[in-house]
């Protein structure tokens, strides 16, 4: 394959334009926003104009920087999958659901673990939804569970074989120190551990997930920031009614 | 002042729904208590620390008592009689209780007067203590003069109370007036206070007295350094909170989260335990001027910010009356509201002003703790950015009272320090460049903003009316509130609520509720 060169783009193709923010630990002054110059120099940058420097905090001083970059990245080489969604609206879905699963769909989420933050598991499970599209509740054919937030994994699982869940929903907004993995992590070792991990499609979701890392942790997909409700309906539908070998519901 | 021309008939309406709401609320209050309300009376007994389990004693000797099928009566009495018996402090006292030195006992050789004597005074130097935080912070403020209003409120939440501290230096010398340390995220569901300094949490620190006074002592150091008053604000929400209120109250903090109604529908604490810890912890934030901080803007983290907006006036309208009623008084009453309308709606941040100028009017001496978007907050940190300065520049011009900054960052990471930098700088520049606007403004009778403010006054009349009707536990029940529905008998620590017996003492309490408002 040809090679595809690239570089960040400021006004001008292959200029290498960034702008950079961030703090370093010492006290304002000359020397410091020559540090300044001198670190992101070390970062492989060149023709370095720190912009903006202030003493921020005592012994703190925060840079705005503009550089230019020097490497190039082969984008011919850069590959990403997304979750296969065929995008469906409301009517379609319900309608497949209906005619092809013959029962509502039963679909368990929550926010697991320590992390309080409900808002990417309402944003797709609430009646209300979010912009503009019905969150999960709202779907006649489909049985919602929300558990909320600070849910424990053992408490989650339950809940799923109790109302024989067909998938289950995982949020992690707010992490610290990565404990977002750790979390996602415990889920597929329980559900492992207990033999049932086939029986559920396993959907992660929060700012911090892209789909090549869910799949890389065990879960069939993953969602980030942005994702509406009827795109994980629709992946839902789509990946359920695959594994029955029911196929062409596209129109 | 901004004003928009509201019908004084129909404020007074809405006040008179929501304290009947209130009402019905009270009468179950006054026939229940907890062991977090007991397990407080110990707190202000003077019992502190944790056995050889890290269990506080307090719990160990709620537990004691509650073997005894004892807890009934309340712990005051009895814990007045162990000390009468070990003729030793309350901490000493507690010790021997915890070891089985002593036991808790029905009846000693101690005359009941006696015993009453005792509780007296214990309840005496309680509340003492109370009033003494309230004059060292008013000798403070003395001191150091406050800002003027909208208060600027600044999160800390590194999970270690050292480096909080280091942040929280850093953000009170750039103009911040009030700092927040985040809690760690389970706490509200933990049934005891953790105890010491943490330094290890998960999205914060532990509530504990320790880590409050740790904090207190830095903000002390900078306001001698800066010569402003600034003001420390922690969580009393969840399972424990009369007893955060107590341990905040010893350390001097300003401010607590304490909402009526976020634990039931948040973190689905029952409502009986919510109710009856929140009254016993108001007493206490009232006596100790302890600010208060009503959790409304959640509802607008969970439905939608336009259609919803009566739900939050109408649950501001019931923390006031329940407030009152727990002897809260106006500039006690942070009562909570939110800049959440989807920024792609056409006007509105016309119907966000008319949301703020209604609290504004609705209740002119409150500091209003005015919360920044974070529901539609976008992760291009520059649109997230123009997002809070809209926010900043609505509070001013309606003159809010607390005014949480918004993060440029914040649905990325929990803030950094330039984070918290550009935050501030925002913040300094619109209050200063905008000071002035709310009092040049008088809102167009029949405009947009005039119009929608009257039409979510319309809609909170109808909804309270319902809520008046059924009964705020049945409103609860039913989902009115953020679309969540719980039941009366259901949610964590209903096990730990008990009914009153006749001979219950908690002579706390009493004295409180009979002292009415305290100030100087």
């Amino acid at each position: 394959m040809a090679k595809e060169m690239i570089k960040p783009y400021g006004d001008t193709l292959n200029d290498g334009m960034v702008q950079l923010a961030f703090t370093l630990p010492v006290a304002g002054g000359p020397r410091a926003k020559k540090a300044a110059e001198l670190y992101v120099a070390k970062l492989n940058f060149t023709d370095i104009a720190v912009s903006f420097s202030r003493e921020i905090a005592d012994g703190f001083t925060y840079f705005v920087v503009y550089a230019k970059a020097l490497p190039e990245l082969d984008y011919s080489t850069v590959q990403a999958t997304e979750a296969r969604v065929t995008k469906l609206d409301f009517y379609r879905i319900n309608e497949l659901i209906k005619t092809h699963i013959n029962r509502p769909l039963v679909v368990v989420g929550a926010s697991i673990g320590s992390d309080a933050h409900t808002v990417g598991i309402d944003a797709i499970m609430n009646m209300k939804g979010y912009n503009q599209d019905y969150g999960l509740e709202r779907y006649p054919q489909i049985e919602a569970i929300n558990m909320g937030a600070q849910v424990g994994c053992e408490e989650l699982v339950a809940r799923a074989v109790e109302v024989s869940a067909d998938a289950l929903l995982v949020s992690q907004t707010v992490t610290q120190k990565d404990v977002h993995l750790a979390n996602f992590t415990e889920l597929i070792e329980l559900l492992e551990a207990e033999k049932i991990r086939d029986r559920f499609l396993l959907v992660a979701g929060g700012p911090r997930i892209s789909n090549d890392l869910a799949v890389e942790l065990g879960y069939d997909a993953g969602f980030g920031p942005g994702t509406v409700p009827s795109q994980v309906a629709s992946y839902m539908v789509t990946t359920l009614l695959r594994r029955k070998g029911v196929t062409g519901f596209v129109d | 002042m901004a004003h928009i021309e509201l019908d004084e008939k129909k404020i007074n309406r809405l006040k008179s729904l929501a304290r009947q709401v209130a009402e019905q609320v009270q009468e179950m209050i006054a026939d229940y208590s907890t062991v977090s309300v007991e397990r407080a009376v110990l707190r202000l007994y003077g019992v502190d620390g944790v056995d050889g389990d890290g269990t506080p004693l307090v719990n160990r000797l709620v537990e004691l008592l509650q073997a005894k099928e004892m807890l009934s009566a309340g712990i005051s009495r009895y814990f007045a009689l162990a000390m009468l018996t070990s003729g030793r402090d309350a901490q000493t006292t507690a010790l021997q209780l915890v070891n089985g030195d002593i036991e808790f006992a029905e009846q000693g050789r101690f005359p009941p007067e006696e015993i009453s004597a005792k509780e007296q005074d214990l309840a005496l130097s309680a509340v003492a203590a109370l009033d003494a935080t309230r004059q060292r912070k008013a000798e403070k403020q003395k001191r150091y003069p406050l800002g003027p209003q909208p208060w600027k409120y600044v999160i800390v939440a590194t999970g270690n109370i050292y480096e909080d501290r280091t942040q929280a230096r850093a953000v009170a010398r750039s103009g911040a007036d009030i700092i927040a340390v985040i809690r760690s995220t389970a706490q509200s569901l933990l049934d005891y206070i953790p105890y010491g300094a943490t330094t290890e949490g998960f999205g914060g620190t532990f509530a504990t007295q320790e880590n409050f006074r740790i904090m207190r002592a830095a903000l002390d150091e900078e306001c001698a350094a800066t010569g402003r008053y600034l003001r420390l604000v922690n969580y009393a929400s969840g399972l424990c909170m009369a007893e955060i209120a107590v341990c905040a109250a010893l350390e001097d903090l300003d401010m607590l989260l304490n909402d009526s109604m976020y634990g039931i529908l948040f973190r689905d604490i029952n409502i009986k335990r919510t109710f009856v810890d929140q009254h016993f912890s108001r007493l206490i934030c009232g006596r100790a001027k302890i600010i208060i901080n009503t959790g409304e803007d959640n509802y607008l983290t969970t439905s939608d910010a336009v259609e919803n907006a009566h739900t939050v006036t109408a649950s501001q309208l019931i923390n006031e009356a329940l407030g009152r009623f727990s002897l809260l008084t106006d500039d006690l009453l942070g009562l909570g509201h939110a800049f959440e309308i989807d920024p792609t709606m056409k006007n509105g941040f016309l119907y966000e002003l008319a949301h703020a100028q209604l609290t504004r009017q609705l209740f002119p001496e409150a500091p209003l703790k005015y919360m920044p978007p974070t529901k539609y907050k976008s992760t291009d940190i520059f649109f997230s950015h123009c997002q809070d300065t809209m926010f900043n520049l609505a509070s001013i011009a309606t003159n809010q009272g607390i005014h949480l900054a918004g993060m440029l960052t914040e649905a990325i990471h929990t803030p950094l320090m330039h984070d918290r930098y550009q935050s501030i700088s925002a913040i300094n520049y619109v209050f200063d460049t905008a000071r002035d606007l709310g009092s040049e403004i008088e809102f167009k009778k029949d405009g947009i903003v005039a119009g929608r403010a009257r039409q979510v006054m319309a809609e909170t009349e109808a909804f309270l009316e319902e809520v008046r009707v059924e009964g705020l536990m049945q409103a609860i029940a039913a989902g009115k509130f953020a679309g969540i529905k719980r039941r009366e008998e259901g949610g964590k620590g209903l096990d730990g609520v008990f009914k009153k017996a006749p001979n219950y003492s908690n002579p706390i309490l009493a004295r409180l509720e009979k002292e009415g408002v305290i100030n100087g």
